[in-house]
């Protein structure tokens, strides 16, 4: 018995260090413009089984919509699953679960290398949700992978499902201003996000989700790219009002809301902002990060 | 212990302001404002401000001053419509609306019930209240109005404690334009898009919610 505690204790002193990065490739999969309409149906609540497996998909969909109340050790700022995947993880051109589960795992040419789902939410948490991954065997990763898999029954497997991700805007011609894109988040964002992106809570706990600072998505998630992010609310944004702002106003906002301040990369290259930017930033769609913005450089990192 | 503590609130407040703009909320609220069509608040929305359920009048306690205070200028210039209201609060002074609104933000209301969204919805009720219905572009209630319809910041409002036939006649409203004063529109067309009977159920649904505790 007394040998275990030693080891025990330099476990836990391990898990307590920071993780490794698990999907260090975060880079953008292309997701084609809208074409086809989505067909696909995800399943209902009340067709869940009484038994097992139904008890893990609710739990998998508690720790989806709530993931911060729930996951406090995993999640390191004030976002939740839902807050980028909309109706609980189902709705198209929202990067609906069963556009993605089936899809993994998932080989990229760009390193020759095999990501699993597991890895691909880990890559969630530690990114846009700047906190530490479950393990891959964790409880609440299998929770998480049986909803993703149970929201995408009857999928096909490896097929780019209409609906799937979040649609592509392309790029303006003139590009992309942030005054205008001020303007945009003042009369659409701010009634929900707050004037300083600073989201909204009640009861020390956020509703609204904030979109920069310490407590948004950093560095390294997917929604610090413009494009991402002007794909995402051009389809989404405002809630219960999508496409209602045109692709130049997407582009806009977006630009306003990343070029402010979030929490750091982790995968930082040897404290370099430079060095993270070459790496990690350089071919990763059209983002801001180690540029400067009227004289001041991005990618900073906000609080911790 | 109420009346106590609302003396308490409201001596404070006169006693925060400066004297030179010191219209008296409480005052206002009791015995209405210096113009005699500006009629007492307690009349119809309750000596406690909750509101009287079974006359549709709805709750106004701990209502957000900001929201409050929107809705009086609302009335006054058109974009929401009720014949009560409208003549009163074109009565009330400027100071008189700013200082009741604090006052019954100051007022205290039953709390929301317990409402994650980390429930699943076994009724087409709660799936509306808590998920809403993307296939029509309706977000759940709670999305915007907070955990157990409790209320979110100034602009959305709680939808706990307020009776439901005042939540059918503000979602009717909306619908037939009489109420026109959301931020955003955000509020027309989700309203356009419920059936009678949705709006019918989840009113009742939020108008329960505050008044049973639900245990998770």
């Amino acid at each position: 018995m007394k040998p275990f505690i030693p080891a025990l204790l330099l476990l836990a002193m391990s898990s307590a260090q920071a993780a490794p990065i698990a999907m260090e490739d975060q880079s953008q999969l292309k997701v084609p413009g809208v074409q086809a309409a989505p067909q696909f149906v995800p399943p209902a609540e009340s067709e869940l089984p009484d038994n097992a497996f139904g008890k893990m998909v609710r739990e998998g969909h508690a720790l989806f919509v709530d993931t911060r109340r729930l996951m406090p050790e995993a999640v390191g700022n004030g976002m939740n699953c839902s807050n980028c995947h909309l109706d609980q993880g189902r709705l198209a051109h929202s990067a609906p679960m069963w556009g993605a589960y089936p899809m993994y795992p998932a080989y990229r040419k760009k390193n020759d290398k095999v990501n699993t789902y597991a890895e691909r939410i880990q890559g969630c948490f530690q990114f846009s949700m700047n906190g530490k991954p479950p393990a891959a065997d964790s409880p609440q990763m299998t929770a998480l992978a049986t909803y993703a898999y149970w929201l995408s029954t009857k999928a096909p497997t490896g097929v780019e499902i209409a609906g799937r991700g979040y649609p592509e805007v392309p790029q303006p011609e003139g590009g992309y201003d942030f005054k205008r894109g001020q303007q945009v988040y003042g009369e659409q964002c701010a009634i929900c996000h707050g004037d300083n992106g600073e989201g909204q809570k009640v009861a020390g706990d956020y509703v609204m989700p904030p979109l920069w600072g310490k407590d948004s998505y950093n560095w390294g998630a997917g929604m610090h790219r413009i494009n991402t992010a002007a794909s995402f609310i051009k389809y989404n944004m405002p809630l219960g009002k999508p496409g209602s702002l045109s692709d130049q106003q997407a582009w806009d906002v977006a630009a306003w809301v990343n070029r402010h301040e979030r929490p750091q990369d982790p995968r930082l290259v040897e404290g370099s902002i430079e060095k993270t930017r070459v790496k990690f930033h350089a071919n990763d769609g059209v983002n801001l990060y180690g540029q400067k913005v009227e004289g001041v450089l991005i990618g900073q990192g906000a609080g911790s | 212990m109420t009346p106590f503590r609302r003396v308490v609130i409201g001596s404070l407040l006169i006693l925060a302001w400066p004297t030179a703009q010191a219209a008296d909320g409480q005052k206002v609220f009791t015995q209405g404002g210096a113009n005699p069509a500006a009629m007492a608040c307690l009349g119809c929305h309750g000596p406690d401000g909750k509101g009287i359920a079974a006359a549709g009048f709805p709750r106004l306690a701990g209502l957000p001053a900001g929201y409050l205070s929107k809705q009086l200028h609302d009335w006054r210039n058109g974009s929401r419509k009720q014949p009560v209201m409208e003549p009163l609060a074109k009565a009330l002074t400027e100071d008189e609306i700013k200082a009741v609104s604090a006052y019954l933000a100051s007022l205290p209301a039953d709390p929301a019930g317990h409402l994650w969204r980390q429930q699943i919805a076994d009724d087409p009720t709660t799936r509306m209240a808590l998920y809403g219905d993307w296939s029509r572009q309706i977000p759940g209630c709670v999305q915007c109005h907070g955990p157990g319809g409790g209320g979110v910041g100034e602009h959305f409002p709680p939808l706990a404690g307020q009776p439901a036939s005042y939540l059918v006649a503000q979602l009717n409203a909306w619908r037939d334009g009489s109420r026109s004063n959301d931020p955003n529109q955000l509020m027309v067309g989700v309203a356009k898009a419920m059936t009678d009977d949705e709006i019918k159920a989840v009113a009742e649904f939020f108008a329960r919610s505050a008044s049973q505790e639900v245990t998770p």
